[in-house]
Order: C-alpha cells, then sequence, then structure tokens
C-alpha cells in the first residue's frame, strides 16, 4: 500500500503533469507541421517567451499566473502572429527547408532577446516551497499540480471543441489532412495559418507556465522541451493533434515512470537518463511505425 | 447555353508551355469528355480553369463572367468545383465533416443540401460518422462528389475519376457521374477509360500537344476511325484500358 502510494506520489502524478505540459506544447508543432508544413523549431522559444511575459505580468500586478495567463496568452499571439508575418509569410511558397532554417534563425534571435532583456538568471515564478496537500490519508498532491492537471485537462477540452465543433476547426484538421484540396475546396489558407499560430502560440505559452509554475523560470526551459514535443508529435502522429495530446502524455509519463524502482530497489534507469527517454521513444518509433499511433503524415 | 467555356487558352507552369491554344465549352446539362495521349494536357486544362495555371493568353467564361485567371478560391465561389484525380477526400474526417468543408464557402443554411446528396449516395448516411478514409474505393469517390456537389456547382470537373480503379468499380463511377449530372449538375471530365467514358458523354474533345485535335459528339467519336486508332486502341471492339 505505502509502496503503491509513493508510486501515484512522486512517479505517476509528476509523469502526468509533464506529460500534459508536454501535450500542450506538441499540439502547436503537430498542427504547424501538418498545415504550414515544416518543423518549427522556435516553437521552445514561443513558451518561453510566453513564461516571460506571465513572470513580468506578475511582478506589476498581484496575480495568480492562472489569472494572467490569459494576458500572455494574447501578448505571446500577437509577438508570434508578427514573427509569421515578417519571417515566414515571405517563404509560404518556397521550399520547407527554408522555413525551417528560418524557424531556427528565430529560435536563436527570440532566445538572445530574452536574455538580454530579462538576463539568464533563474527567476521564480510563485516563491517558496507549497505544502503537498494529504488526500485519504496517504495520496500526496500538491495544489500545484492540481492546478496544472485541470488547467490542461480544460484546455485539452477546448481544443477539442474547437477541432471538432467549429467550422474553423474542422477546416485546420482538412488542412493537415490535404493542403492542396483544401486549397480546391475554397478554403482560405491564410486564415487557417493565423488560427494556427494563434492556438500553437496560446498553448505553448501555457504549457510554459505551468512548467514555470511547477518548477521555475530560465530562458533555456522551451527550448529544453523541443524534444520531447517532438518526440510526442512523432509519436502521435504529424499533423495528428489528438496524437499529439497522447503522445505528450505517454512520453511524460515513461520519463517519470522509467526512474521508478521496478526490479529491486535502484530506479530501473538513473534518473539522469531522463530526457534520453523521449529520444528513444521517437527514434524506436520512427523505426518501427513512422506514421505515428494515429496515422499522420511521413516525410 | 454554355456553363463554361474556355478560349484560345494558352498557359502552362513558369517558362513551360502547356496549352498552345485550347478551345471548349460545356453547355446546360451536358457531359463533357476530354482524352487524348498522355502529356497532351487534359488535366492542365481543369487546372487553367481553377486558377492553377498561369494562362498568358485566351479566357476561360463562366456564365458569361470571366473568371481567367482568377485565385482559386474565387473560383469555388463562382460555383465550380474540381474533384482532383487523387487525393480529393480528407481522410481523417469523417464523412459529414467532407461533405461540411465541401460547403466551406457557403454561409446559409446547407443542411437540405446535405439531406440531398445523401438522397443521392445512400451509402453515405450509413457511414457519415466514419473517418472518410476507412470508406471502399467507389465510396470514397462518393463523398469526393458528394463534397463538391455541396456548393450546388454550376458545373463540375472531374479529374479521371476512375484511375486505377478495377473494371467493376468503374461501372460504379459512370453510373454515380450519371446519377450527378442527371440531378442537373453538367459535368466536365478528363478520362484515361476513354469509349466508356464517351459513351456517357455528350460530346467529348480530343487533346493532342495542348491543342484541340478532334471534337464531337461522343457517339460519333467513337465511330470515327481516325479516333479510334489512336486513342481508342485500334478496332472499336475492344475496351481502352
Amino acid at each position: 500500500m505505502i509502496a503503491l502510494m509513493e508510486f501515484i506520489n512522486f512517479y505517476l502524478i509528476p509523469g502526468v503533469v509533464l506529460g500534459s505540459i508536454y501535450a500542450l506544447g506538441a499540439v502547436g508543432i503537430t498542427l504547424t507541421f501538418g498545415i504550414l508544413r515544416f518543423a518549427n523549431f522556435a516553437h521552445g522559444e514561443t513558451m518561453t517567451l510566453g513564461v516571460y511575459f506571465t513572470w513580468t505580468l506578475m511582478q506589476i500586478t498581484p496575480f495568480h499566473p492562472l489569472v494572467i495567463l490569459p494576458a500572455s496568452m494574447l501578448l505571446t499571439v500577437i509577438v508570434v502572429l508578427g514573427i509569421d508575418r515578417v519571417f515566414y509569410k515571405p517563404f509560404r511558397a518556397s521550399p520547407t527547408i527554408m522555413v525551417v532554417m528560418a524557424s531556427f534563425g528565430i529560435m536563436l534571435m527570440v532566445r538572445s532577446i530574452i536574455q538580454f532583456i530579462w538576463g539568464v538568471q533563474l527567476k521564480g515564478l510563485v516563491p517558496g516551497i507549497q505544502r503537498p496537500m494529504l488526500l485519504f490519508d496517504s495520496l500526496r498532491i500538491s495544489p500545484k499540480h492540481m492546478v496544472i492537471i485541470a488547467s490542461a485537462v480544460v484546455l485539452v477540452l477546448a481544443i477539442h471543441l474547437l477541432l471538432s465543433r467549429t467550422k474553423i476547426g474542422k477546416a485546420m484538421r482538412a488542412m493537415s489532412d490535404s493542403p492542396e484540396l483544401a486549397r480546391l475546396t475554397g478554403i482560405g489558407t491564410e486564415k487557417i495559418v493565423m488560427t494556427t499560430w494563434v492556438v500553437g502560440a496560446s498553448l505553448a505559452c501555457a504549457a510554459g507556465v505551468f512548467l514555470a509554475y511547477d518548477t521555475h523560470v530560465e530562458t533555456m526551459m522551451g527550448f529544453k522541451l523541443l524534444l520531447p514535443m517532438f518526440a510526442a508529435a512523432i509519436l502521435g502522429g504529424v499533423g495528428k493533434p489528438y496524437g499529439a495530446i497522447a503522445g505528450g502524455l505517454i512520453i511524460g509519463l515513461v520519463e517519470e515512470l522509467s526512474s521508478y524502482p521496478w526490479i529491486g530497489t535502484e530506479p530501473l534507469l538513473n534518473p539522469g537518463y531522463k530526457a534520453g527517454v523521449a529520444f528513444a521513444i521517437m527514434v524506436l518509433m520512427l523505426l518501427w511505425r513512422p506514421s505515428g499511433l494515429f496515422r499522420g503524415r511521413v516525410f | 447555353m454554355a456553363v463554361l467555356s474556355l478560349d484560345q487558352v494558352v498557359g502552362g507552369y513558369g517558362d513551360t508551355q502547356i496549352l498552345h491554344g485550347v478551345s471548349m465549352h460545356v453547355d446546360e446539362g451536358e457531359i463533357v469528355v476530354i482524352i487524348g495521349p498522355n502529356g497532351a494536357g487534359k488535366s492542365t486544362v481543369m487546372k487553367a480553369v481553377f486558377g492553377l495555371l498561369n494562362l498568358s493568353s485566351g479566357r476561360v467564361l463562366l456564365d458569361d463572367n470571366e473568371i481567367t485567371n482568377m485565385p482559386t478560391e474565387m473560383v469555388v465561389r463562382q460555383g465550380v468545383c474540381y474533384v482532383p484525380q487523387t487525393a480529393n477526400i480528407f481522410p481523417s474526417l469523417t464523412v459529414e465533416e467532407n461533405l461540411e468543408m465541401g460547403a466551406y464557402v457557403r454561409n446559409d443554411d446547407f443542411r437540405p443540401r446535405m439531406a440531398e446528396i445523401y438522397d443521392l449516395f445512400p451509402p453515405l448516411l450509413e457511414k457519415r460518422k466514419h473517418p472518410a478514409g476507412t470508406l471502399s474505393g467507389g465510396q470514397r469517390q462518393m463523398v469526393a462528389m458528394g463534397k463538391a456537389m455541396m456548393l450546388e456547382p454550376k458545373i463540375l470537373l472531374l479529374d479521371e475519376p476512375t484511375a486505377g480503379l478495377s473494371p467493376k468499380f468503374r461501372g460504379e463511377i459512370f453510373s454515380i457521374i450519371r446519377t450527378v449530372n442527371n440531378a442537373g449538375t453538367p459535368i466536365l471530365m478528363v478520362e484515361q477509360n476513354a469509349k466508356q467514358a464517351l459513351k456517357i458523354a455528350g460530346r467529348g474533345y480530343v487533346l493532342v500537344d495542348g491543342k484541340n485535335k478532334f471534337e464531337g459528339a461522343g457517339q460519333a467519336l467513337l465511330d470515327d476511325p481516325e479516333v479510334g486508332e489512336m486513342f481508342l486502341g485500334g478496332g472499336s471492339h475492344k475496351v481502352a484500358s
């Protein structure tokens, strides 16, 4: 019983938290991949930017990060739409590789600007350590984690409603399926592209803020998430938002559970190798089933 | 009166000229077939109508309104729908969502139209909640055409609707095409299976090297010895494949 509680408290819940963060980030990556047809290396920096907007707003207002989140999402969206306008739009008809390189440049640029403005030292989003709440005597869950998981559920539900109930959401899926046919169907490409950036940047901002809320604020945080997010998108199937959500959760869980002492008393995998788990899953998936769990596009 | 007409259309991609003066027209209620050897520019004609090609001269008219070089989205809004040869459905969207996307540029209530399409293609009603990618070849073609018809188009362009299908399926597709046409939509189609296509077509055009070579009633083209020799696989008793 104690072992089970320990498993839930220290492995399963952190796994779900991490997985939710990956999932929210991966949705943006997979949508950009499916609709704009390029791997957006700057997606991690979008997250970081959202986090710094939130941090700044928290310095000047007394509110909880969740209350501030919509405002920082909006700021992030504005910046990302500006970046699209200036850097990506001129390349819309160019070969993919040019846009990928452009995103690589933007990644470096945005990160440097963040470091220039806010400095490179660690910051905390919320001060102090929160005591975990005890539920049913031994289920220990920190309020932070509850907030993150609940907010992630709300956001995933919102994505689901957008994609399955609204005209623009269905058009996004259609365009992700086949951009050429979408065009022949009269679906206005630019409008869908804008919506994709809005959705991707909002979710990236949220994912970043959740991570910062759970850990701390630093300029490399988004970049460190890039690999697991790509792994999640590939695992789920490129261009498949539901796949990215599933992929994110799976990778988050596997990363955390990999250091559980499944055999004997030592961690199965030294926690130092956690980051390698996403990479291993990505490679195995590409070998075994490149189209991913949800049959996405193969490049 | 011609619903769609092309007048001495010249154009291509970049510096490559593919169409060297193509003229054709489709009248109210007609099925018109374009046949010709590979590389004659058959599919390119459709792309020319659809704003996917740069036309250096000539005109494309829809109901006497000029749509030459109009952007694709606008051509769709004018009431021209195009079913490409491949990738003509959204596989991960359900059948119903595919039809909804067909009506994307409509802002009015398209439910009655959707009901009509389900009446036309009963199997789709049964499968409406299924992802379109899971359907059989014939049913996918129904989705593709149903999707295009959601706009109540003035004309439907079909690019090789039977390419790669078995003879049994081909028959099914041709009967779908006839159904659609009987419901009042004029059709312009490119078809490899020239014989079968000419049988259901009112008229046909033979395109060679991006130019009109022959034109005439479907049966007349079938009976023409020269056309038969060149494009229908010799003796008129054999079915071209």
